[in-house]
């Protein structure tokens, strides 16, 4: 299978008053073509700060970006901000979570449609029209033709997220970096959009790395999924193995966590005790082990590595996943 | 549970234990919007909560949950209708009889962030309410009462000195639990108490709220867009749609055995965090967008988007019907 991004050991740092905050800390992932991998975790474990690096959104300084981010074969972190503007909205495009506001509210839809279909694709701008009223049908508006000329206040939020799909889309990247795309709209909007973005990806074999926290969603699209904590991948593998045999305690609390639709008897819910780390002085050791049930004494002064485990592709940085633990393990 | 004793147009449903501490009837909340255009916000809503029972109230942004939700907090008036609280018309109360009821019914907010003053502290922020109404003798009764308060949330006493920013989005939904319960509360209205939070905090939120109803004995009405955490919490879910409800039954009869086509869309719109039911699942998409509430559609609200809509729905307005015993929905052709 072709992999179309590779991200090796990526470190973001952010200097702050009273120190650094350590937002990612060395995280490694790939991206195959045609393939939907899901980033999950809570807010504050990185996941945004990655998807953003990806595109070197995040602003530096105050942000220092270290190890390699490869795109289609070249470094994305050595691009020059001029290399850079000829990637993002072509090659690599991003749905936000706000569509009010990162939707520019002076423009109409279509001019924002047209913007990179001109200056990606050369598009003489009646071309690109066209092009516009295209995308917003094959996003399901309604009468693109009026559509096209609107301004974001005149549509909905349903609207607004097809919008930006649209424009993320036009110009056919291999990447779309979907982040919490679905959170601020309601549930039967959320099914709407997520069919329009299947329904983009099998017509033109788009990768979509979805950034969410919604683990219904995740079992709906995903083919992989990472787990992040404390900037740092805890867990990764298929959707599968993730839901069906999740090898470290923080996934499974999640899963815990959340009660089910379909569950015919209300059990009580299984909270995770405790708040994240502060990143400015993240622990030593394991991130999770101050929350963990399973905690033993290995995992406050030591980080474990992040190894594979029972399934195909399927890896936990969790000490119990150690082949020497087991019944003789002392508890912290 | 059993059918009301209330009028046919206007079937109440009773609380399994029977005694209702909160009966609303016929309420509508109008907005006029100005230029002869008239919002109409809650159309028509009768409910009872009865003791000790937690009613979820579910349905899409601008369903008129939220409203309907204050106006029974009579933190508006209502434009007609009534509300019994605990056997008093509540729209009928003055000054000192109304702020005495206030003290029984409170209300936890969305937002943790933007619900607790920045420049108080926690104890200034949980004694304010002990003030209003009275309820400390002095100085070091009202200190105890606060941190007796925030232990029963699950926070630290010894930071009743700190301020709202000196804690996690979690932690201010904890303060702003204590907050309401300083007061000792009958009824709580909580809007959307959880969904600005992380999933591994809301099930420590959803727990402790629960915990606090079985320990005090408070009667919740539980207002959100989650609906796999409303069937959690609830013994009873009432569905809104465009300023009415339009289905209402026991939670796990809802959930098994949705009436209204509206329900029924909404349920199967929700994904379940399991891969394998999600391979197998079909979703009811819904076609087109929510109707303006200014300009509703004549007789049923939501024909226009319903696949199951003939003539008869323009017409006329389904009323709450009994489907099943305890189980009510509006529409001329509920499943059965």
């Amino acid at each position: 299978m072709e992999r179309i991004l590779e991200v090796k050991d990526l470190r973001v740092n952010f200097k702050v008053r009273g120190g650094t905050v350590q937002a990612v800390r060395g995280v490694n992932f790939h991206v195959n073509k045609g393939e939907t991998v899901a980033i999950v975790g809570e807010s504050g474990c990185g996941k945004s700060v990655t998807a953003q690096s990806l595109m070197r959104l995040v602003p530096s300084p105050p942000a220092v970006t270290t190890g390699s981010i490869t795109f289609k074969g070249e470094e994305i972190l050595m691009k020059s901000l001029r290399q850079m503007e000829n990637i993002r909205g072509k090659e690599m495009g991003m749905i936000f979570q706000d569509p009010m506001t990162s939707l520019n509210p002076t423009l109409t839809i279509g001019k924002q449609i047209m913007e990179g279909l001109v200056k990606h694709q050369g598009l003489s701008t009646a071309a690109a029209k066209q092009r516009a009223v295209e995308m917003l049908k094959l996003v399901g508006i309604p009468n693109p033709e009026s559509r096209v000329n609107q301004y974001p206040h005149e549509f909905s939020g349903g609207m607004r997220q097809r919008g930006m799909i649209a424009i993320a889309l036009a110009c056919n990247p291999s990447l779309l970096i979907a982040d919490e795309p679905t959170t601020a709209l309601d549930v039967t909007v959320q099914a709407q959009i997520m069919n329009v973005m299947k329904d983009l990806q099998v017509k033109f074999g788009t990768s979509i790395i979805l950034i969410t926290h919604d683990l219904g969603v995740v079992a709906d699209v995903a083919d992989r999924v990472i787990v992040m904590y404390a900037g740092k991948v805890v867990e990764s593998g298929k959707t599968r193995d993730i839901f069906k045999n999740p090898k470290h305690p923080y996934t499974r609390g999640l899963l815990e966590s959340v009660p089910r639709l379909d569950q015919k008897k209300d059990e009580p819910l299984i909270p995770i005790h405790g708040t994240p780390p502060d990143l400015i002085k993240p622990p030593a050791g394991c991130a999770f082990a101050a929350r963990c049930k399973e905690a033993m004494r290995v995992c406050l002064p030591n980080d474990p590595a992040l190894v594979s485990v029972e399934g195909e592709d399927h890896r936990a940085a969790c000490w119990l996943n150690h082949p020497l633990a087991g019944e003789g393990g002392e508890s912290a | 549970m059993s059918k009301g004793n209330a009028s046919a147009a206007a079937p109440l449903v009773k609380a399994s234990n029977g005694d209702a501490l909160i009966e609303i009837h016929d309420l509508n909340k109008h907005f006029n919007l100005g230029g002869g255009q008239i919002l109409k916000a809650v159309s028509d809503v009768n409910l009872k909560i009865g003791r000790g029972e937690t009613l979820g109230v579910v349905g899409e942004s601008g369903c008129g949950k939220s409203t309907m939700g204050r106006t029974v907090m009579r933190l508006y008036e209502p434009t007609s209708g009534n509300v019994m609280f605990d056997g008093k018309s509540l729209y009928d109360l003055k000054g000192s009889e109304m702020k005495a009821v206030r003290r029984d019914m409170q209300m936890i907010f969305q937002d943790p962030y933007a619900s607790l003053n920045p420049r108080m502290t926690i104890t200034d922020v949980i004694g304010e309410a002990l003030d209003i109404h009275k309820l400390a003798g002095s100085r070091a009764e009202r200190k105890k009462k606060v941190e007796s308060l925030l232990d029963v949330v699950g926070l630290n006493p010894d930071h009743a000195t700190r301020y709202p920013h000196e804690f996690s989005g979690g932690q201010r939904q904890r303060i702003g639990i204590a907050r309401a319960l300083a007061v000792q509360p009958k009824f709580i209205i909580a809007d959307e108490p959880i969904s600005a939070l992380d999933v591994s905090i809301q099930a420590q939120v959803v727990n402790l709220m629960q915990d606090l109803q079985r320990k005090m004995g408070l009667t919740y009405m539980f207002i959100a867009h989650d609906l796999s955490m409303v069937k959690h919490i609830s013994d009873r879910v009432a569905v809104m749609y465009l300023g009415r409800v339009v289905e209402l039954a026991e939670s796990s009869e809802l959930y098994a055995n949705p009436a209204h086509p509206y329900t029924q869309a909404l349920l199967s719109a929700i994904p379940i965090p399991d891969p394998d039911i999600e391979a197998e699942r079909e979703r009811i998409e819904l076609k087109g967008e929510l109707p303006s509430p200014i300009n509703p559609p004549s007789g049923c609200p939501f024909r226009t988007r319903c696949p199951l809509a003939t003539e008869k729905c323009a017409k006329d307005t389904p009323a709450l019907a009994e489907v099943r015993k305890g189980h009510f929905a509006a529409c001329h052709y509920a499943s059965v």
